[in-house]
């Protein structure tokens, strides 16, 4: 697939990262030399340097034969109009742009605006969105270390590490069927010491084990309280930054948690003041002690460090877990402090790319793929593929999951059929528009998995 | 400042002024009174003494500053003050001294409501038409000059208006143009005076009692063509006709503009201020009715009618009364008095400091106490989704604090005249606040006072009406400075 990648900044870098490793041709395109030669030199990758709505640059990035422009600059209006170029000039088929003010994304507007003859862009994304919605799903889910929608939230896939004093720890996975009759999961995964398990029948979760299940979105609590003790829900939230993830996500929980926010400029504060209704703001570090100590600190629930700066988060998140907050969640984009963070005194570690990415490449693969999130910082993948064809031309339709040959590391782990959760058991018969959700421990393996899905060619 | 360009603004206002005066000689003739001759020679004086100030300038067309604009504000009330007067001097059956006819004449155009005239079941009905006429008058003129004048002083006025006006499809402003939107809210003043009259009528009232006293209802005056006041009809359908008109014409009319637009009545609700004043009524009224009911003066239908009647009326600085409240358990007449400082709403024909301000000043109150418990917090004040400037807030709270010492200032006033403390403190409440009747001495009619209290009185009653500040900027010496 050849892909045009406009701007090269974190989200642009990052994805050209993730699409490079797959075989795609990507051209980026940027007014930032060094950035690009940085590009250039870590990836395989064509740059072109120029401004990305100017059509002789989108010529030269040979936008004629592009399937995808991914127009991920900063400023809405470039992206969008790299997009129209990229339709009027090149009749590119897919074109994805980024877009962060919230007007645009008004559905009142977006559905009329957004057409083939008006504003040509098939997706719109808002990474800061995105990363408030992911962030969001983390606290209304007290104990989890990721918590992916699929199926359109019906189901969920969830990250937890196990804990002494969990029921189910120490034990094999068969015994959650006879801790939880009623309840129908599935351990779609267990990585011990970063090393993946095949999860089997047999297996022992240990503590410390970070384990993925798929359930039912009502089930999700009830199996969490399987693997660690029961986590009261959060209340109290102070939100380190009040930058665009910081204000999404005071806006979204205000109503539900009692929010404070801690931001550092103070004309910043005047507009998280104005055009929040709940929360607290407060001018002021997040590394300041006194000021932490003021605002009850040790009665938090949850400390979010959501600034722009990794260090500022991993450090007010070490003191405002030292001065007794019960969790800490903290943003880091780089992957390196990411890993060095987790699973120590941070609780939960968020990468903001991460989760920017994932969406990104739903729209990329060719699978059919509805959904595909990228887990733990890209080793790994889930997928939410719809099934087509009969039992002559697809190799899954009309099979048992157990006669299904899948590739090592991949898990069918659930279902999805006309609107209900069903958990993938090894006598469970996939039929045609089933949505299966794939869980595959090794990225290498996802071409095979799309192979597998692929309907042959009797079908058509 | 340019003497010449007011003069002839002045002029055109009297002109116009005297020609409603025909309008009291048509319900004399038609009433076959003898007051026709004394209202054709008060227009001609005024319609002369217009022709003199407007004639000479009338060819100069200097550019209106927002100075002159004050200056015009004032001197159209005192104007309009004066000249009321004249139809109440020429009828001779009257008899009233000057300060007696100017008590009258301003407290019906700044629609207070406080007469001097007792028997006034027995006064020809040109006279009675006169007085509710001049509500009527002064009604619109609040209206206009809340529009034109206000906004320049930036007191919380207009402001609150565009906190309705949210989301894309709205308008910021009612109108782009200030003439269309006065043009719009002299419209709306019409139309609830129309409504009023023929819900009266219906109820029962006569054409000509229903015409007049909707005059002093939308115009939330006060004035009664009978001694007893509204309490003359005895009608609980006529009480809730008028309840409901007082509190229509609390609400700011720039809301009633969007209602017509629109056909909607969701944004009452939503507008921070009308919903504030719609829920104090509520509460009030619950205190009031329960308070007669338990402290036995009236049995339960009597306390709720007695009780919502007297609280809207006082509330919304209309003064009409269905009883005697002063003589009500003394708590009753003070807490009553004090919701008159509260007033309706920025933009409507009430007196008194107007809820919009006391919102501002409440959740000015709250967000101080904020800042006490969270002292590296920032605070925004919002009401509903308007961000106030500290340019208003400022200048509400200046607004608040000279409220209060005029009041005072005139307490003391009408104390060295002689007057006992509770008269002197109910008739300054009603005078600044545009209410209406007072307690003790003047819980009936102001007749009985002397001379100097009654123009300290007339003083009050201007200052309330133009929102002391407006008055104030031309005492200042910065103002007359070239």
């Amino acid at each position: 697939m050849k892909i045009t990648i406009v701007g090269a900044g974190q989200v642009g870098g990052t994805l050209a990262e993730h699409l490079a490793g797959e075989a795609n041709d990507i051209t980026v395109v940027d007014i930032n030399g060094n950035r690009l030669q940085e590009l250039q030199d870590r990836l395989d990758i064509r740059t072109v340097l120029g401004m990305g709505c100017h059509p002789d640059v989108l010529l030269r990035a040979g936008m004629e034969d592009a399937d995808m422009i991914v127009a991920v600059t900063s400023s809405d209006e470039i992206n969008m109009l790299a997009c129209q170029v990229a339709y009027s000039l090149f009749r590119t088929p897919t074109k994805i742009a980024r877009v962060r003010a919230q007007s645009y994304a008004n559905p009142r507007f977006r559905d009329k605006l957004f057409t083939a003859e008006h504003i040509p862009v098939d997706v719109l994304i808002t990474p800061e969105q995105v990363v408030t919605d992911y962030i969001r799903r983390l606290v209304e889910q007290p104990g989890s270390l990721q918590v992916l929608d699929f199926a359109n939230g019906i189901m969920q896939l969830v990250a937890v590490r196990a804990y002494n004093g969990g029921p189910l720890v120490g034990k094999q996975l068969r015994s959650l069927k006879e801790h939880l009759p009623k309840v129908d999961t599935r351990v779609a995964a267990i990585f011990r010491h970063d090393r993946s398990i095949v999860p089997k029948g047999d297996t022992v979760i240990e503590a410390g084990d970070e384990v993925f299940f798929i359930a039912a979105r009502d089930n999700i609590r009830t199996v969490l309280g399987e693997l660690r003790q029961q986590e009261l829900p959060y209340r109290r939230l102070i939100i380190a930054g009040g930058g665009n993830v910081g204000f999404r996500l005071a806006q979204a929980l205000e109503h539900d948690y009692n929010v404070k926010i801690i931001e550092f400029t103070r004309a910043r504060c005047e507009f998280l003041a104005e055009h929040l209704d709940r929360t607290t703001v407060l001018n002021g570090s997040a590394t300041d002690q006194d000021l932490l100590r003021e605002e009850n600190i040790d009665k938090t629930d949850l400390f979010l460090a959501l600034t722009n700066d990794d260090e500022v988060n991993i450090m007010a998140s070490l003191l405002a877990k030292r001065l007794g907050c019960r969790k800490v969640l903290t943003l880091i984009q780089n992957p390196v402090y990411a890993d060095l963070m987790q699973a120590g005194e941070i609780d939960i570690a968020v990468s903001p790319q991460q989760a920017t990415a994932s969406l990104l490449l739903t729209h990329v693969r060719k699978s059919g793929a509805v959904n595909v999130h990228s887990l733990r910082r890209g080793a790994a993948e889930a997928l939410e593929i719809i099934v087509h064809g009969d039992a002559k031309s697809s190799k899954v339709v009309g099979r048992k999951i157990e006669d299904i040959v899948s590739p090592p590391g991949a898990t069918l782990a659930a279902l999805e059929r006309n609107g209900k959760v069903v958990i993938a058991h090894r006598d469970t018969v996939i039929e045609n528009g089933d949505h299966v959700i794939v869980f595959v421990v090794d990225k290498r393996r996802v071409k095979d998995i799309e192979r597998l899905f692929q309907v042959g060619f009797s079908f058509f | 400042m340019h003497p010449a360009v007011v003069s002839r603004i002045l002029g055109l206002f009297l002109m116009l002024f005297s020609i409603t005066l025909l309008v009291p000689i048509v319900v004399s003739v038609a009433y076959t009174e003898d007051t026709a001759e004394a209202f054709f020679l008060a227009f001609a004086i005024t319609f002369s003494l217009g022709m003199l100030m407007w004639l000479p300038f009338s060819r100069i067309n200097a550019e209106l500053r927002t100075r002159d604009g004050f200056i015009i504000t004032v001197l159209f009330w005192l104007a309009l003050g004066l000249t009321g007067t004249l139809p109440l001097l020429l009828v001779d059956s009257l008899a009233l001294s000057f300060s007696d006819a100017l008590f009258e004449s301003v407290s019906g155009i700044t629609t207070t409501g406080g007469t001097v005239i007792s028997g006034l079941d027995d006064l020809p009905r040109s006279i009675l038409y006169y007085r509710q006429q001049l509500h009527f008058l002064g009604g619109i003129g609040i209206v206009v000059i809340a529009v034109a004048i206000m906004p320049m002083l930036g007191i919380g006025g207009m402001q609150l208006y565009r906190t309705e006006m949210v989301g894309p499809s709205k308008e910021t402003k009612m109108t782009p143009r200030i003439a269309e939107t006065a043009k719009a809210l002299f419209l709306i003043y019409v139309m609830l005076n129309a409504a009023c009259t023929l819900a009266y009528w219906a109820a029962g009232m006569t054409f000509f009692d229903a015409l007049t006293h909707s005059f002093s209802t939308v115009a939330t005056g006060g004035f009664a063509n009978y001694d007893t006041s509204i309490g003359q009809f005895d009608n609980n359908l006529i009480y809730a006709i008028c309840i409901i008109f007082m509190v229509l014409s609390s609400i700011s009319f720039g809301l009633h503009y969007y209602t017509w637009i629109r056909g909607t009545v969701f944004h009452y609700w939503r507008n921070p201020e009308a919903k504030a004043f719609l829920l104090i009524l509520l509460g009030c009224s619950v205190v009031v009715c329960g308070y007669l009911f338990f402290a036995r003066v009236y049995g339960m239908e009597q306390s709720v009618v007695h009780g919502i009647f007297q609280l809207v009326s006082i509330t919304t600085t209309t003064g009409f009364a269905t009883a005697n409240f002063s003589a009500w358990p003394s708590f009753l007449p003070f807490f009553l008095l004090v919701m008159s400082f509260f007033g309706g709403c920025v933009g409507s024909t009430t007196g008194g400091v107007k809820m919009g301000r006391m919102l501002i000043m409440y959740k000015q109150v709250m967000r101080e106490i904020a800042r006490l418990v969270h002292p590296s917090g920032v605070f925004s004040m919002k009401v509903r989704n308007w961000a106030v400037p500290t340019r208003v807030t400022d200048a509400v709270w200046a607004f608040f604090g000279v409220y209060l010492a005029v009041y005072y200032l005139i307490v003391l006033l009408l104390l060295a005249a002689g007057m006992d403390f509770v008269t002197a403190w109910s008739a300054t409440a009603a005078s600044l606040n545009n209410l209406g009747p007072g307690l003790g001495d003047v819980a009936a009619h102001f007749g009985d006072l002397n001379a100097f209290s009654k123009w300290v009185l007339v003083v009050a009653m201007i200052l309330g009406r133009l929102e002391i500040f407006t008055v104030l900027v031309l005492f200042s010496p910065m103002f007359w400075r070239r």
